[in-house]
This record gives C-alpha cells, sequence and structure tokens, in this order.
C-alpha cells in the first residue's frame, strides 16, 4: 500500500489548523501568551522535524487548536489529522490518546522507520497539556509502548 | 602488465557483486554509507571459515599456524595499501570509529592535559568529534573548529590562528568530507600542524575508496578507516598509527593478545600492533578486508580474479589503481551534479560551480518543500537507494542552516543509468509530493 496515500497527501499540502504564528523558537518549550494560551514545540533532532503546538483551554477543556511546523509529509499530514479532532476534548481524553489511534487516522502501515515521525504531533499535544498541568513530560520510549487498552 | 589506458569495464565489475545480480537490480547509491561486497572477499571469507579457522597467536596445530599467516597477511596488505612503512603500524580494531576512540583514549589520556587544545573541522562526523568531546569532559582540554568557507573547504586560517594559540596538540580532521565530497587540503594541514607541535590525525572513512592515501607521502600520524566502505566485511576498521607514537601509548582495551605477561600483581603490555587488540580479533573479517584492497588494486579487472602480490603491489607504486576508478567515478559525480542541477528547487551543497573544486563519492542536496525522508522513501519504494538526514554531521547541517539533506554516492560499480533512473525518479517524487 501506497504510504502517500491521497488523505496524507492532501493533508500535507492543506493542513488544517495551521498558523505560522504558532511557531516559537525551537527547544523554548514553555511560553505562555495569555492565561490560558499554552504553547509548546518537541523536535526529532534525528531528522529536523518539528512541531509546535498552541492551544487555548476553557473549563478544562480545548476550546481552539493551532500548529506550525516543518518536516516531513507524515509528520505533518498526522499532525494535521490530529488537529481535527481535538475540539472539545479533555486533558483525560488526550491522555487516552494511543499511537494507534494516530495510525488509523494515517490509514496507511507505519513501519518502524517511519514511526517516529508519525507521532511527533500526539508527544507535542500530550506534552502541551502535561506543561499547562505542569506534570512531567511524557518521553518517546513511554509514547511508542502506549497501547488501547 | 595491464593496459594503464584500459577503462573499467563496469558491467564486468558489476557481475562479481551478489548483491547488484539481483533482478530486477536495485540502483544503490548509497555506497558512501556502505559499500557493496564482492564475490571474491565473500569467497576468501569462506575460505577462511571452511579451512583455516582457528585462533590467531596461538596455538601449535596447522589451523592456527595458518590462520595466523593469513591474519598477518591482511596486515601486510593494508600496509601495503597505505604504503606504511612497518606492517605492525597497523592496527585492527572493529571500525573506524573504534580507531578514533582508541587514538583519544590512549594517546589523549596520556599527552594531553588541561588547557591543551584540539582542533576539529566543521565537515567533521560525529565519530572523529564525540570521542574529542568525552575527553574534554575528562581532561579539561579545548576543542577548537575549523570553519569552512563557501565551498565546504575549512578555513586555513582558522587552523593558523588556532595553532598560533600554542596550546594545539592534535588536529583531527576528515580526509573527504561524507557530506560536501570535499577533500580539505590535507598537505598544507599536516604541514602547518607539524610545524606548530601538533599531530594530525585524519579521518579516511570515506577518502579510503576515493583516492590514494599514501600515508609516509601525506606524512601523518594517525588515519582510520573502516572496511565496510571499501568493498569490505563490516566489522573491521584499521589504524595506522606512525611507530615511534604507537609506542608511547598505553593499551586501550585489556584482555587476551594484548599482554606480554600477567601476574598477580599487574601484567606488561605486548609490542605493537598485539599491544592494541585485546582479545580474539575479527580474522575473517581481517582477510576479508585484505582481499577487498587486493581485490581493488587488480582483482576487479581481472576475468580470473587471483591477482599475486607481485603484480599488486607493482601497480600500488605506479598508481593504476585510482587512474582508472577516478575517472569513472568523476565522470558519474559530473553526471550527477549536471542532471540534478536540472531540477528546480534542488540545491547542491558543497562547492560553489565556478570553484573548479573536484569533489569525491558523494553529492548531496536539499530539494524545496521536499523532506529528504519523504523523497527517500519514495525512491526507496522504487529501489533506489539514497541515504537521508543529517548523515551523522550535526554541526556542519546546522552551519548549513539546513536541518537534513538527502545524499546521492557512488562506487565502482555505479553507472549512469543509476543516477539517471535516480534524476527521473526524484522529479516524480517532487510531482507527487507537491502537486
Ligand atoms: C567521514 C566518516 N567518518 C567516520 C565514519 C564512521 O565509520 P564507522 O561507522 O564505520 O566507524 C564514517 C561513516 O559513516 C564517515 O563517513
Amino acid at each position: 500500500m501506497d504510504l502517500y496515500a491521497e488523505n496524507i497527501l492532501d493533508h500535507y499540502r492543506h493542513p488544517r489548523h495551521k498558523k505560522p504564528a504558532t511557531r516559537h523558537p525551537p527547544f523554548d518549550s514553555v511560553h505562555s501568551r495569555q492565561p490560558e494560551t499554552i504553547v509548546h514545540t518537541e523536535a526529532n533532532l534525528s531528522c529536523g522535524d518539528e512541531i509546535s503546538i498552541s492551544l487555548n483551554i476553557k473549563d478544562d477543556r480545548i476550546t481552539e487548536i493551532f500548529w506550525d511546523g516543518t518536516g516531513c509529509a507524515i509528520s505533518q499530514a498526522a499532525m494535521s489529522m490530529l488537529s481535527e479532532e481535538l475540539h472539545g476534548k479533555t486533558m483525560t481524553e488526550i491522555e487516552a490518546l494511543t499511537p494507534q489511534n494516530i495510525y488509523d487516522s494515517l490509514g496507511v502501515p507505519i513501519g518502524p522507520r517511519r514511526a517516529k515521525c508519525a507521532l511527533l504531533g500526539l508527544l507535542t499535544l500530550k506534552n502541551t497539556l502535561r506543561t499547562h498541568k505542569g506534570v512531567d513530560h511524557v518521553s518517546w520510549a513511554r509514547l511508542i509502548a502506549l497501547h488501547n487498552h | 602488465m595491464m593496459d594503464i589506458d584500459m577503462p573499467l569495464d563496469i558491467a564486468f565489475i558489476r557481475r562479481q557483486f551478489p548483491f547488484l545480480r539481483a533482478s530486477p537490480p536495485p540502483v544503490y547509491l548509497d555506497s558512501a554509507a556502505m559499500a557493496q561486497v564482492p564475490d571474491a572477499v565473500l569467497n576468501a571469507m569462506t575460505q577462511w571459515e571452511h579451512s583455516s579457522r582457528a585462533n590467531v597467536h596461538r596455538g601449535m596445530h596447522a589451523r592456527a599456524e595458518e590462520s595466523t599467516i593469513a591474519y598477518e597477511a591482511a596486515r601486510s596488505t593494508v600496509q601495503q595499501f597505505l604504503n606504511a612503512k612497518h606492517s605492525d603500524e597497523i592496527v585492527f580494531t572493529k571500525s573506524c570509529t573504534e580507531a578514533i576512540n582508541l587514538v583519544a583514549r590512549s594517546w589523549g589520556e596520556t599527552h594531553l592535559q588541561e588547557n591543551d587544545a584540539i582542533v576539529l573541522s566543521m565537515l567533521e562526523h560525529h565519530s572523529n568529534i564525540v570521542p574529542w568531546m568525552q575527553l574534554k569532559d575528562r581532561k579539561g582540554i579545548d576543542v577548537l573548529w575549523m570553519d569552512i568557507d563557501e565551498n565546504g573547504m575549512p578555513r586555513m586560517e582558522d587552523l593558523e590562528k588556532h595553532l598560533k594559540t600554542g596550546r594545539v596538540k592534535i588536529v583531527s580532521v576528515t580526509a573527504l568530507s561524507n557530506v560536501l565530497g570535499v577533500t580539505p587540503d590535507l598537505q598544507k594541514i599536516i604541514a602547518l600542524a607539524h610545524e606548530a607541535g601538533a599531530l594530525v590525525l585524519l579521518d579516511a572513512a570515506q577518502a579510503i575508496a576515493h583516492m590514494p592515501l599514501d600515508v609516509q607521502k601525506l606524512d601523518c600520524d594517525f588515519l582510520a578507516f573502516s572496511g565496510h566502505k571499501l568493498y569490505g566485511p563490516t566489522g573491521i576498521g584499521v589504524l595506522y598509527g606512525k611507530r615511534k607514537l604507537l609506542e608511547t601509548m598505553p593499551p586501550f582495551l585489556g584482555g587476551g593478545m594484548m599482554i606480554r605477561e600477567v601476574h598477580t600483581e599487574g601484567f606488561t603490555p605486548a609490542d605493537l600492533p598485539a599491544k592494541f587488540e585485546a582479545g580474539t580479533p575479527p580474522i575473517a573479517e581481517a582477510v576479508g578486508l585484505g582481499t577487498a584492497m587486493e581485490w581493488l588494486v587488480a582483482g576487479c579487472r581481472l576475468q580470473v580474479a587471483n591477482s599475486s602480490h607481485a603484480s599488486s603491489n607493482q601497480q600500488r607504486r605506479t598508481g593504476i589503481l585510482w587512474d582508472d576508478i577516478q575517472p569513472h567515478e568523476q565522470s558519474l559525480l559530473q553526471h550527477a551534479t549536471c542532471s540534478l542541477q536540472q531540477i528546480s528547487g534542488l540545491h547542491i551543497l558543497g562547492p560553489t560551480p565556478d570553484s573548479q573544486l573536484l569533489t569525491h563519492g558523494c553529492v548531496s542536496f536539499t530539494l524545496d518543500s521536499v523532506h529528504p525522508h519523504d523523497l527517500t522513501e519514495i525512491l526507496g519504494r522504487r529501489s533506489i537507494a539514497l541515504r537521508a538526514g543529517h548523515h551523522c554531521c550535526m554541526p556542519l547541517h546546522k552551519r548549513l542552516g539546513i536541518p537534513a539533506s538527502t545524499r546521492l554516492s557512488v562506487g565502482v560499480y555505479t553507472t549512469k543509468e543509476e543516477i539517471d533512473a535516480c534524476v527521473q525518479a526524484i522529479v516524480e517524487a517532487r510531482k507527487k509530493l507537491n502537486t
């Protein structure tokens, strides 16, 4: 099956909820602009992929999401698809998301070589919320080991 | 004697590589990461396993002796290939990386003190950076950098400036960049360093497969490379070091082979090169490496690949080895560069076109709005192998202001048709990703 399926390329060429202003200097992990806006950046150093997420949160629910990033089609498309699912979600719901959810929405087989590309957005998302809650970030190893229950 | 002007018979060479005999043949443009292995090398290794397999330098039985002879013959072949003065200046290691670590640990730990400095260039592979960084952390030495100019060549002014501090004890540079394909002015670097009382280590991981390296003529103090980039097996590398330096260095790893005597109070190390070869060495791999060198010198051109030592010696001395390989690889790289340049939005890294600088082995590039991983993934699915990423050169990529690049590299078996297929596939991949 073609990894570069039409839906992936469509999200890559026309990313949803992507807004350049979201971007912050890389590796500057926490940066609050307004009380309820939280921005966080993660990078995949081995390939130079980078994603920043900006969330507006109200009553523990995501009311607005923007993201920005650079990287391969898989990382960018996965983030774009993920961004469409986030409105109204709570921290608990985000914490429950697993790699399999991402692979399911991509709908193509993701081998070990590309797993980190596919999951960069999810990692960034989880750690944006964890930053907000002031809890420890989730690591790559932990994220990849997460399974559906 | 072989005809000097005889061009390489590429079809004949390709038939000697099991990997390239696959049908349809893969388009393998990643020899800078690992070259493929010819039958001659595999056969020599298998033959050692079948009839000479025994440990070296221990045991009196006939196979042990045969094995020792084969292992030491490989060392002599490496000595001749590099034109080293003595065979005990050739130390077998597991890789180029281990060879550099050996120098950083053994020589660095004993000869460097706080406030001493070492010089690296911005072209270096992580293998020639991290061992020195580890030393920096342990010994409090400074790591000074030679920046690169617009052609990617290390800046001599930087070297001169660093050497003037009087603190530099070693300059450790690549003999050929594994990203830009440029060769620093080795002769000049070595002359300047020696004038200032500093040693020079050459990281020849790439250079070894693309140009003659005569350690006596170069007068480098150390030189390191791996077998797998020279059409040899994995798990074998070489450290060349001048005898008088190796003699002043303590053993790197401890174990069997590297001792003269062990008693309950301590040990005395063995003589060179055993001092640096602790434990059972990679014997089949050494035999394979020796055979790869002989194959490159003569065997790859012979219908019957059984070159004698005498003829390979003579060819090495007369330089015939490189007289046909280099033009072949040069024309491939020129062809690749010209074809790639036709692709709009493609930027070749390295020397500017009017610099007249020759590159060797590889050409790297970026393509606007196409990530190297997407490009190589799509090409890979069509059996076209290129490398994407930072190629273990993060400081260089940071210096170039890019997160990653794509690299096309060539070897003796590469053809223009393969490059054409690759260029065509790049154009199609770009279309697929961007339209
Ligand atoms: C310039 C350079 N130096 C060092 C190395 C390390 O070689 P190895 O991984 O075989 O030890 C490489 C291999 O990629 C290289 O290209």
